[in-house]
C-alpha cells in the first residue's frame, strides 16, 4: 500500500475514537440531563439551588480543565485512580467528563424545551384522570422533543468536534494522530481531518433535518 | 339531593380572598350558569371543583360521597383526587386539545390510559378498544364532526376545536360537566356552534356549570345562574328571575353594563 493509503488508514482508526466517545457521551448525556432537568425545577429548593450551582461549575469551566480534573484528580488527592489502567482507562475518563459536561448542556435545553409547553396541556390531562407520568410520557413528551431538536441539534453538532479534547489525557483520536505526522513535517494529513468531521456532521444536519420533518405534522 | 354540593368554599392567593364562603347546590340534569365580571372568582371555583387548584376551605360532596373537604386531610392526596377528578368534566377556554394527536385521538385517549387500569384489559384489549374508537367517533358525530375525526387540532377551526375538546370531556361520561367560557377565545362568527352544542347538552339533562358572559344565553339554556361578585356569590336563583329581575343592586349593575 502506499504511504498515503497508509496514513488514510490509520487517521481512520484513529477518528473511530472520537466515534466512540460521541456514542457513548449521546448515550450517558441524553437520559443525564433530563434528570438534571428535573433537579433544576424541583419545588424543594435546596435540591433546585445545588443542583444549579452545579450546572453554573460545569458551563463555567472548560471541558479540558474537566477532563483532566477527573482524570488526574483522584490520584493527586491520594486516592487510587478509579480508572482501569492503560488506554481504555483514559477512554472510560473522557467519557465521564463528557457525560457529565453535555448532561449539563443538555438540561438547559429540556428545561427551556418543558417550560414552553403551555400549563394547559397538564391540565387538560389532569382533569382527564391522567397520571403525571402518563401526562409526561403521552402529552408532554412530543411537544417537548419537537421544541429542542433545533438546540439539540445544535449542541450534538459542538460535541461532534469537542471529542478531539479527550486527546488532552492522551487519548489517541484523528487530531492526535495527525499531529504525528505533522510533527515529522508531514501537514496534509492534519488538515485532512477537517474531512471526516465534516462527513459526520454532515450526516447529522440530515439526520435533524429529517426528524424535524417527521414532527411537522403539529404545531 | 342535590347531585353536587358545594359548602364554604374559600381560597386566597397570598392575601387577596379570591373566593370567599361559596355554597350552592346542582341537580342532575341541572345547568347553573356563573356570571360575574373579570377576576369575580368564576374561573377560580371551576378549578376548585376540578381540583387543578386547592380550595382554603370547605367541602365538595358529589352523590352524598364527600370528595375534599379541608378539614379532612384523607380527601386531599394526590392519588385520591386523581380518581374523584373523573367525577367532574372541564372545558377550558383555550380547548387545550393535544397537538401531536388528531380529534379522534383526543377523544380516546384517557379512556384508552383509564382501559390499561382494567383487571381485563390483556384479555380483551382488541374488544375494548374497539368500544372506545366506536364511543369516541359516537361523540364526534354528536359534535356534528365525524368527518374531522383525522384532523390535527391546528387543521381545525375554534369552534371545531372546541367541539372535539367537548366531546373529550365527554368521553369519560363526568356527572358534572364544566365549561370555563367556553366561547371567549372564539371569533364572534364561531361562537354559535359551541352554543348549540350546549344548548343540546342541556336539552339531554346533561349536569353542567357554565362560566359564561354570554347573557342571553344564560338565560336561555341555565335552569339557574349564580351571579358572583368580589368572590361572593351576590344572588342565586332560576334564570329568567335573576336576568329579568335581579334583586340585588349589584346584579343589576353588572346586568346593565351588558345592556341588559
Amino acid at each position: 500500500m502506499s504511504e498515503a493509503g497508509v496514513i488514510w488508514g490509520r487517521l481512520t482508526e484513529a477518528f473511530w475514537l472520537n466515534c466512540q466517545l460521541f456514542g457513548l457521551t449521546l448515550l450517558f448525556a441524553v437520559p443525564l440531563g433530563l434528570i438534571v432537568a428535573f433537579g433544576s425545577m424541583n419545588r424543594f429548593a435546596p435540591l433546585r439551588g445545588a443542583v444549579k450551582t452545579f450546572v453554573w461549575i460545569i458551563r463555567g469551566t472548560p471541558l479540558m480543565l474537566q477532563i483532566l480534573v477527573i482524570y488526574l484528580g483522584p490520584g493527586l488527592l491520594g486516592f487510587t485512580s478509579p480508572w482501569p489502567s492503560g488506554s481504555s482507562g483514559r477512554l472510560v475518563a473522557a467519557v465521564v467528563a463528557f457525560a457529565i459536561n453535555y448532561a449539563c448542556y443538555f438540561s438547559e435545553i429540556y428545561r427551556g424545551g418543558i417550560e414552553a409547553v403551555p400549563k394547559g396541556q397538564t391540565e387538560a390531562g389532569q382533569v382527564l384522570g391522567m397520571t403525571r407520568s402518563q401526562i409526561f410520557f403521552k402529552v408532554t413528551l412530543l411537544q417537548v422533543i419537537k421544541r429542542i431538536l433545533p438546540p439539540m441539534g445544535n449542541e450534538i453538532i459542538t460535541l461532534v468536534k469537542d471529542t478531539s479534547l479527550a486527546n488532552v489525557i492522551a487519548n489517541k483520536d484523528i487530531i492526535m494522530m495527525a499531529k504525528e505526522y505533522s510533527a515529522k513535517g508531514l501537514i496534509w494529513p492534519l488538515f485532512s481531518t477537517a474531512i471526516f468531521f465534516l462527513v459526520f456532521v454532515g450526516a447529522l444536519t440530515l439526520l435533524f433535518g429529517w426528524l424535524e420533518k417527521r414532527l411537522a405534522y403539529f404545531r | 339531593m342535590a347531585l353536587l354540593e358545594v359548602a364554604g368554599i374559600g381560597k386566597s392567593f397570598g392575601s387577596t380572598a379570591v373566593l370567599r364562603d361559596i355554597s350552592f347546590t346542582l341537580n342532575e340534569g341541572e345547568a347553573i350558569a356563573i356570571i360575574g365580571s373579570s377576576g369575580s372568582g368564576k374561573t377560580t371555583l371551576l378549578r376548585c371543583l376540578n381540583f387543578l387548584e386547592t380550595a382554603d376551605t370547605g367541602s365538595i360532596t358529589v352523590g352524598g360521597e364527600t370528595l375534599w373537604s379541608a378539614d379532612d386531610i384523607h380527601t386531599q392526596s394526590e392519588a385520591a383526587i386523581r380518581k374523584k377528578r373523573l367525577h367532574f368534566g372541564l372545558v377550558f377556554q383555550n380547548f387545550n386539545l393535544f397537538p401531536q394527536y388528531t380529534a379522534l385521538q383526543n377523544v380516546m385517549l384517557a379512556e384508552q390510559l383509564l382501559a390499561k387500569e382494567r383487571p381485563d384489559y390483556k384479555q380483551h384489549k382488541k374488544e375494548i378498544l374497539a368500544e372506545i374508537e366506536a364511543h369516541a367517533r359516537e361523540l364526534l358525530a354528536d359534535m356534528g364532526l365525524s368527518d374531522r375525526a383525522g384532523h390535527y387540532p391546528h387543521q381545525l377551526s375554534g369552534g371545531q376545536q372546541q367541539r372535539v375538546a367537548i366531546a373529550r370531556a365527554l368521553a369519560l361520561k363526568p356527572d358534572i360537566l364544566c365549561f370555563d367560557e367556553p366561547t371567549s377565545a372564539l371569533d364572534p362568527e364561531l361562537t354559535g356552534e359551541v352554543l348549540r352544542v350546549l344548548r343540546d347538552l342541556a336539552a339531554n339533562k346533561t349536569t353542567m356549570i357554565i362560566v359564561t358572559h354570554e347573557m342571553k344565553f344564560a338565560r336561555d339554556v341555565a335552569d339557574r345562574i349564580l351571579f358572583m361578585d368580589g368572590g361572593v356569590v351576590v344572588e342565586q336563583g332560576p334564570a329568567k328571575e335573576v336576568i329579568d329581575h335581579p334583586k340585588e343592586e349589584r346584579t343589576r349593575q353588572f346586568l346593565a353594563s351588558y345592556g341588559k
